[in-house]
């Protein structure tokens, strides 16, 4: 059985790095299977998680003087909750980890403790019969386990309590900004060729510093849809993510181009419109794809701001592209 | 989750208090802690708090929940290749998360 620590290395924090920003993401994985904590014995508790390594360190690194299992489930490297949803995280799953690390034969007791949020894919009533342990629901947050325990395995509300303070929320930033550099470059491209057509048919000069201005619109977007939002997100108001990402995304365009862009704001008021309408319908997307990493918006919920908010982003990209090449011969 | 609201009445959340035999599974799965037991029975307490994980629906022993069974995270990206995959028939690939 491989005992492991429940400190972290630098190579940890450093695959911490990497997954976060989203450059290995997808299968940053433990190998499945039972691990043991300090020196654990036939009566120490069994804690199951997801085979993500962040789940997996967050879970070992809280449990200094525990001796404990932990029992690794294959999710394919993803973590518990999104492996819950996607049922990667399942009832088989857990019983099939149980029978091939013959668990009944390491530990005396027949007690799994399960992540909170495992509950989306693991009906833990059906465990016993499908492997013989009981399955329980511990904390959501591996750093609740060590009171759970001592507290003979009771999580009060809190625990049993989603959150989304702020630093879970930026620690979300950089892998929404990574997923974003291909339709960034494509958009740029795009705005870079339009930025050229103008009364002399095309020029290369103004391809060049109006594509500037617009890649910096671009930007600014991406700041405001993909960064200030989620940052910002229990200050802005509204319940709507595209609204939110809009409102943020033309109040940042706009103070940034009258501080960067002066005389575009004062003598050309068509482009100044074009690029404001430009980064809030970014914005506004982006914002609301970020439905899709928060623990609190229902799908139904989402399905119903997205016809809102995809007319918003259709119609405002549309006006801004018209007006900004409108804007070239006025 | 008092500071992060979601938009009223959207959640699909069903709970059939007939068939409820009380187990409480619900109450302590739910991260939003939408239940409550009331006589011995199951309570939607915050209707407007569900984000349709489907938990409580996953742990409950005689399928009294019915929660919108849409699953896969709510991201926009993956909703509008649904709809599109609606009009070309093709698959949908999943998202990013
Ligand atoms: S679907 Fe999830 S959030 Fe909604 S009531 Fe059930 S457990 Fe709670
Ligand atoms: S899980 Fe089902 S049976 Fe148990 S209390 Fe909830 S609704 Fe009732």
């Amino acid at each position: 059985m491989p005992l492991v620590s429940t400190t972290l290395t630098w190579r940890d924090h450093l695959g911490t790095i990497g997954a976060r920003s989203g450059y290995y993401r997808s299968n940053y994985k433990v190998i499945p299977g039972l691990y043991g904590i300090g020196r654990p014995g036939l009566d120490s508790p069994v804690l199951v998680t997801a085979n993500y390594k962040l789940s997996f360190d967050a879970l070992r690194q809280v449990l200094p003087g525990i001796d404990a299992w932990i029992l690794v489930v294959d999710t394919r490297g993803i973590n518990v909750w999104c492996a819950a949803g996607k049922k990667t995280f399942s009832t088989d799953e857990v019983a099939y980890q149980v029978k091939s690390t013959r668990l009944a034969e390491i530990v005396r007791h027949r007690e799994l403790i399960l992540p909170q949020l495992a509950a989306v894919g693991v009906a833990a009533g059906r465990l016993r019969k499908a492997c013989g342990f009981n399955g329980i629901f511990g904390p959501i947050q591996a750093k609740d386990i060590p009171t759970y325990l001592h507290r003979n395995r009771q999580a009060d509300e809190a625990m049993r309590t989603v959150t989304f303070n702020t630093g879970e929320r930026a620690v979300l930033i950089p892998v929404e900004i990574c997923l974003l550099w291909k339709p960034f470059l494509a958009a740029t491209a795009v705005l870079f060729l339009l930025s050229g057509i103008g009364p002399e048919v095309y020029s290369l000069s103004a391809a060049g510093t109006r594509g500037i201005q617009a890649l910096i619109a671009s930007l600014l977007a991406v700041l405001a849809g993909a960064v200030l939002t989620p940052l910002l997100l229990p200050w802005i108001p509204s319940r709507q993510f595209w609204l939110k990402g809009a409102l943020v995304g033309g109040l940042t365009a706009m103070t940034a181009m009258a501080a960067l862009l002066p005389t575009t704001w004062t003598a050309d008021l068509p482009a100044a419109i074009a690029l404001v309408l430009w980064a809030a319908s970014v914005a506004s997307y982006l914002a609301m794809n970020f439905t899709g990493s928060t623990p609190y918006t229902s799908l139904s919920g989402v399905g119903l701001e997205m016809r809102r908010g995809l007319a918003f982003q259709l119609g405002g990209t549309t006006l801004a592209l018209g007006l900004w090449i409108w804007s070239a011969f006025a | 989750m008092k500071d992060f609201r979601y938009i009223d009445g959207a959640a699909i959340l069903r709970l059939d208090r007939e068939a409820c035999i009380g187990c409480g599974n619900c109450v302590t799965v739910c991260p939003h802690r939408i239940f409550r037991l009331e006589d011995n029975k199951a309570a939607v307490i915050d209707p407007d708090g569900c984000m349709e994980c489907g938990a409580c629906a996953t742990n409950c022993p005689v399928a009294a929940i019915y929660v919108n069974p849409d699953d896969g995270c709510g991201c926009a990206a993956l909703i509008i290749n649904r709809w599109l995959s609606r009009i070309t028939g093709k698959t949908v690939s999943g998202c990013n998360c």
